[in-house]
């Protein structure tokens, strides 16, 4: 077990947070231990989930910024402005925030599934069951 | 042909298409009913959540509310709409790994306690009931209008269609109706509005419509005439707000974080294949919604324009057809105060409380209240759910036009109710009864007492149709209110903290719920006349206060969380499992 970890470790040492996406791409060799699987796969469990949660912070800070800052915080000094023919800050607090949700999720589609594959956990290959089994 | 004829088809058609699809759908196992077997398409899925999501508050309420409060209608937009971006990239994802049939399941494994599955099952509960009784009204609303039918009847009708495709089908029948119905919707809000932005300001895209310039010729921008006619009768000018900043910024955090909170539209995620799937219909279902919601601040200056150009000023024999027949069924109102025979629609209430007729006719044959009056100039009162009702009407818009919008609130309303049904049904059998009481049930009781229990609360939910409680209004900040400070810190944390244990999430369920549920007796049924900006925490209004209560919720977990012990290594797996979008499989039943 001890070895095992030592394993993991040297993995991202020596690699960074690259090699580990470079990893991925070819699979786990054949004929590792199923204990040396789990330690890849904590390793990258970790580097999915920070990845993850960076992608989050700027698409939710974008999602703050048009809502509440824009519509709300920002609306009377953004109002002196116009935008087809509405004062900027009504315009974004009852139209422009809408459209930006809508680009965000899409996004967010389409930035974690990049990531999903960049981790080796993508889940676009599944073939999912059409019966309820037990887990 | 008339208007009733034409509404009598257009609802018959619809009615019919909806049994026709629950009738092709029918479910045969649990996974059916409760997650329409795990196997819907995205784009699917997604105008089925958007159907869902879409109540008869957006469709007929929301727009005239908008048009009365102008600039702070956009808690409004921002808030269902803002919160569906939470719901999409915080929960939608790791809940459908997660794989389970209900929002209580996802609490109650997470967080492994029976007392939190329960505190979970109340709250949804209440939640739900709140929201089905405002869609009982619309429907309620829409038969004794269009149909002439009364409401009682009208609501028994509305009641034995969703009975039927929603305890025939469950979750699949559901949720192939709810793409129907939302289609049907969509057509029915955009016929209208096109027209009337096309009549109002010359420009077939309602979007732009509102930002541009008259088509009377006068060359004068929309939002500028609208803010000069509102002004000249002593209302505030329609684009400037009414509400204190910090409110607005509270209540639309609170509807924000309430919707994502949203029970019966959590579970709409759990009906698609895989993880990936969740999110792309996630993205789907809000094209579906900002369509509605981009077109509504639109409708709502449009509709604010014609109603005063169309009333203000008339005497009760020029007042248009619709004026009198929405005053027949007691939503709309006059009471010539100062005896000149012409309705003066002026800034304030125009007597106290909602109209109370007595069986005689004034001087102009306008219906006589026994309301007391009040010391303002005016003289009609207008509820605002008739706006969209109303509108086709009001810019006397061909009748199939007024047909079909009968028939798309009828689909909003039905559709949004069928769903909160569905998880109604799904936590008194399931998480009640087979994860609570009784373990033993069989799949087939299990069914049979899902459909039951959706039964019992369809009889309950048309009991508010029927006699709706005079407090309706007011338990809305109810369902928001309590959704933000209970369900959605709690689930937040349960993917995003791992450290995050029962106690801490108990503790923080029961503080934020208490805080809220208090805050809003307080000011709303205990003391009233107290409801003011003098008096509230931070100037934050009983509709904004479910912000603080979750924002106390995550205080409260995280500091009892650090205090007492981390989770189980078991639930630590689960934790890391649902995070990773692979290996979801179908929802399913655990043990």
């Amino acid at each position: 077990m001890t070895g095992d970890q030592s394993n993991g470790q040297n993995d991202e040492q020596t690699g960074g947070p690259n090699s580990v996406y470079h990893h991925d791409d070819q699979g786990n060799p054949v004929g590792q231990s199923s204990h040396d699987n789990e330690v890849v796969s904590e390793t990258r469990m970790s580097a999915y989930w920070q990845a993850n949660l960076r992608f989050l912070a700027v698409l939710l800070v974008v999602w703050f910024a048009v809502s509440f800052g824009a519509g709300i915080l920002f609306a009377d000094a953004l109002d002196q402005y116009s935008f087809l023919g509405f004062p900027l800050g009504f315009w974004f607090a009852q139209q422009g925030a809408i459209y930006v949700f809508v680009v965000l999720i899409f996004v967010y589609v389409i930035g974690m599934n990049r990531i999903d594959k960049a981790h080796g956990v993508s889940d676009d290959d599944e073939t999912p069951a059409v019966t309820g089994g037990d887990a | 042909m008339g208007v009733q004829t034409l509404t009598y088809i257009f609802v018959g058609l619809t009615f019919a298409l909806y049994i026709g699809i629950a009738v092709w759908a029918r479910a045969r196992s649990t996974t059916d009913f409760y997650v329409a077997g795990g196997g819907v398409h995205p784009v699917v899925n997604g105008m089925a959540t958007a159907a869902d999501w879409m109540s008869a508050a957006s469709f007929i309420s929301m727009a005239g509310i908008i048009a009365f409060m102008g600039r702070d209608g956009a808690v409004y937009l921002l808030g269902w709409t803002g919160g569906y971006v939470l719901l999409a990239l915080l929960l939608a994802p790791y809940l459908r790994k997660f794989g389970q049939f209900t929002v209580p399941d996802f609490i109650g494994e997470r967080y492994y306690s029976k007392a939190a599955r329960v505190v979970a099952v109340v709250c949804l509960i209440f939640i739900s009931f709140t929201y089905i009784a405002g869609q009982m009204r619309g429907v309620g609303i829409v038969f004794s209008r269009f149909l002439e039918v009364d409401i009682a009847t009208g609501v028994i009708i509305g009641m034995g269609i969703v009975f039927i495709y929603a305890a025939l089908g469950g979750m699949k029948g559901i949720t192939y109706t709810q793409a129907a119905q939302y289609c049907v919707l969509i057509f029915a809000y955009m016929v209208p509005a096109i027209f009337i932005s096309i009549l109002v300001s010359g420009s077939p895209i309602p979007q732009l419509g509102f930002g541009g310039t008259m088509a009377d010729g006068s060359g004068r921008a929309v939002l500028e005439t609208l803010d000069g006619i509102l002004l000249d009768l002593g209302f505030g000018a329609y684009t400037a707000g009414a509400k204190s900043t910090i409110d607005v910024f509270a209540i639309t955090a609170a509807l924000m974080i309430g919707t994502a909170g949203l029970p019966h539209v959590i579970v709409r995620f759990f009906t698609v294949p895989k993880v990936s799937d969740a999110r792309r219909s996630a993205g789907w279902a809000l094209v579906f919604i900002a369509i509605l919601y981009t077109t509504a601040p639109a409708v709502a200056v449009f509709a604010r324009i014609n109603f005063v150009e169309s009333v203000n000023e008339k005497s009760y024999a020029e007042t248009p057809a619709w004026f009198r027949n929405w005053e027949d069924i007691g939503l709309v109102a006059w009471q010539d105060k100062n005896g000149d025979g012409r309705l003066q629609y002026r800034a304030g209430t125009p007597f106290a409380g909602a109209p109370s007729f007595s069986d005689d006719r004034g001087e102009s044959g306008e219906r006589l209240m026994t309301n007391a009056t009040t010391e303002t100039a005016n003289e009609v009162y207008v509820d605002r759910d008739i706006i969209v009702l109303a509108n086709p009407e009001i810019a006397a818009l061909p009748n199939w036009v007024i047909a079909l919008v009968a028939a798309g609130g009828l689909a909003a309303a039905l559709s949004t109710a069928a769903g909160l049904l569905l998880v109604i049904s799904a936590a008194v059998s399931h998480d009640l009864l087979k994860k609570t009481f009784s373990p033993n049930l069989s799949e087939r009781q299990e069914l049979l007492y899902a459909r039951i229990a959706i039964a019992v609360a369809l009889a309950l939910a048309g009991l508010f149709g029927i006699y709706p409680p005079a407090f309706v209004a007011q338990v809305v900040a109810f369902a928001f209110g309590l959704a933000a400070a209970s369900l959605f810190p709690a689930i937040l944390l349960g993917v995003f903290s791992k450290r995050m244990n029962k106690e801490g999430a108990i503790a923080g369920m029961v503080s934020g719920l208490v805080f809220t549920f208090g805050y809003i007796v307080y000011f709303k049924f205990i003391s009233p006349e107290s409801n003011t900006a003098a008096h509230w925490l931070f100037g934050i209004s009983p509709e904004g206060i479910g912000f603080i209560g979750a924002l106390l919720n995550f205080a409260v977990a995280g500091v009892v969380a650090r205090m007492t012990a981390p989770p189980p290594a078991a639930v630590q797996d689960l934790v890391d499992d649902i995070r990773l979008p692979s290996g979801a499989g179908v929802a399913h039943r655990h043990g």
